[in-house]
């Protein structure tokens, strides 16, 4: 009985990885249709709550979702089933593409071809940081009253500011991301309660 | 033997500080090619996030397993796929009850509006050391690869193309890169 609800667990993550192209928000429609339409795991609302924790937690997003959802049917086993099984179609995937890969990147027109390929990867994240900028820089985090960390994180400057010295620091100074993202923490903790002078 | 335990070791740090999803990873990934050269290139880096995006499943596994295979073959694949999801899966499972509560925290909500603009700055840093292999060759800038980067970031913003899959203009980019020689 219980394993019947383990294979439940893998076989639907395991589409879930199947047929997610890109991650993050590209993955919703397909987790609503296994984990809310089909099994009734989860509602649309605990669904996005979800989404929303494994944003903010570390990891990748959609194997953070299959953990936490696996959690809640079945406690660690169903955990593991379901993380096992958003993974194992990239595992299959990409260990072919990259084993195939190496016997044609000696080609003239396959270099030209990655080449080029580069540029569009440049784009693409240059563009998916103009996205962020708007988002996480410029705009205003959400006013939820007493509740929210204080005042002081409604400067535009200050999100500027990290934003520019994280930029400029790793692109510039060959220190680790890790450094950064740990002091972005600590900063917002001890800033928490600060008032607006 | 000792390679692949600093390779699941690195990979694990990876999992453990990417926070905010797959392309959180890739600036980790460049810290990588900087700090072990004879692991993967900017290049390879390069070729991997194009490879992912185009391929199904989530982009940060994605990576692990190509860096992974590219480093040890397919079980350094899978070792360093498993080592970029275990900090995830113990941290979450430890903090699963209490992650509501942490959710509503205002300690955990200053910590996260000062963490966004930082790990897109982050982002930014990786997109340049992409950029910077992509648009020149020996210290000289590529015209033809100038253009075709200016017209696909456009396209990538105008509301009316933005939506489009990023396999469209991976595939755009690539037809370019053969006709006109990069």
């Amino acid at each position: 009985m219980r394993m019947k609800l383990y294979m439940k667990l893998f076989g639907a993550f395991f589409r879930i990885g199947l047929f997610t192209f890109g991650g993050g928000y590209s993955m919703l429609p397909m987790l609503q249709r296994e984990v809310v339409d089909k099994y009734g795991w989860a509602t649309n609302d605990e669904l996005l709550d979800c989404f929303s924790i494994s944003q903010c937690t570390p990891g990748v997003i959609a194997v953070n979702s299959a953990t936490l959802i696996g959690y809640k049917q079945a406690k660690l086993a169903g955990a593991l089933f379901a993380t096992i099984g958003v993974i194992t179609p990239s595992i299959i995937i990409i260990t072919i593409i990259a084993a195939t890969l190496q016997n044609f990147m000696h080609i003239a027109a396959v270099a030209h071809a990655f080449a080029g390929i580069r540029v569009a990867v440049a784009a693409l994240i240059v563009s998916a940081v103009i996205k962020l900028i708007k988002s996480n820089v410029l705009q205003q985090p959400a006013e939820d009253g007493k509740q929210g960390p204080g005042p002081f994180f409604k400067r535009h400057w200050l999100r500027l500011l990290l934003f520019i010295l994280s930029f400029a620091i790793v692109a510039f100074f060959s220190v680790s991301p890790i450094f950064i993202v740990a002091g972005a923490i600590l900063t917002g903790i001890a800033l928490v309660g600060k008032a607006a002078a | 033997m000792r390679e692949l335990l600093l390779m699941c070791w690195e990979f694990f740090k990876t999992g453990l500080f990417a926070i905010g999803g797959g392309m959180a990873t890739i600036p980790f990934l460049a810290g990588l090619a900087q700090n072990y050269p004879q692991w993967l290139s900017v290049a390879d880096l390069s070729d991997m996030i194009a490879i992912s995006e185009s391929t199904p499943g989530p982009i940060g596994v994605n990576l692990a397993t190509y860096v992974g295979f590219h480093v040890f073959g397919v079980w350094g694949g899978v070792a360093a796929t498993l080592s970029l999801v275990l900090p995830s899966y113990i941290i979450l499972i430890l903090v699963a009850k209490a992650l509501d509560r942490f959710m509503k925290n205002r300690f955990a909500k200053g910590a996260f509006i000062t963490l966004r603009p930082a790990v897109t700055g982050l982002i930014a840093a990786a997109g340049y050391q992409v950029f910077r292999i992509a648009l020149f060759r020996e210290g000289a800038l590529l015209m033809g690869a100038a253009l075709l980067f200016c017209a696909l970031l456009f396209f990538t913003q105008w509301s009316k193309t933005q939506k489009l899959h990023p396999v469209v203009w991976i595939a755009v980019a690539a037809v370019a890169g053969v006709i006109f020689q990069f």
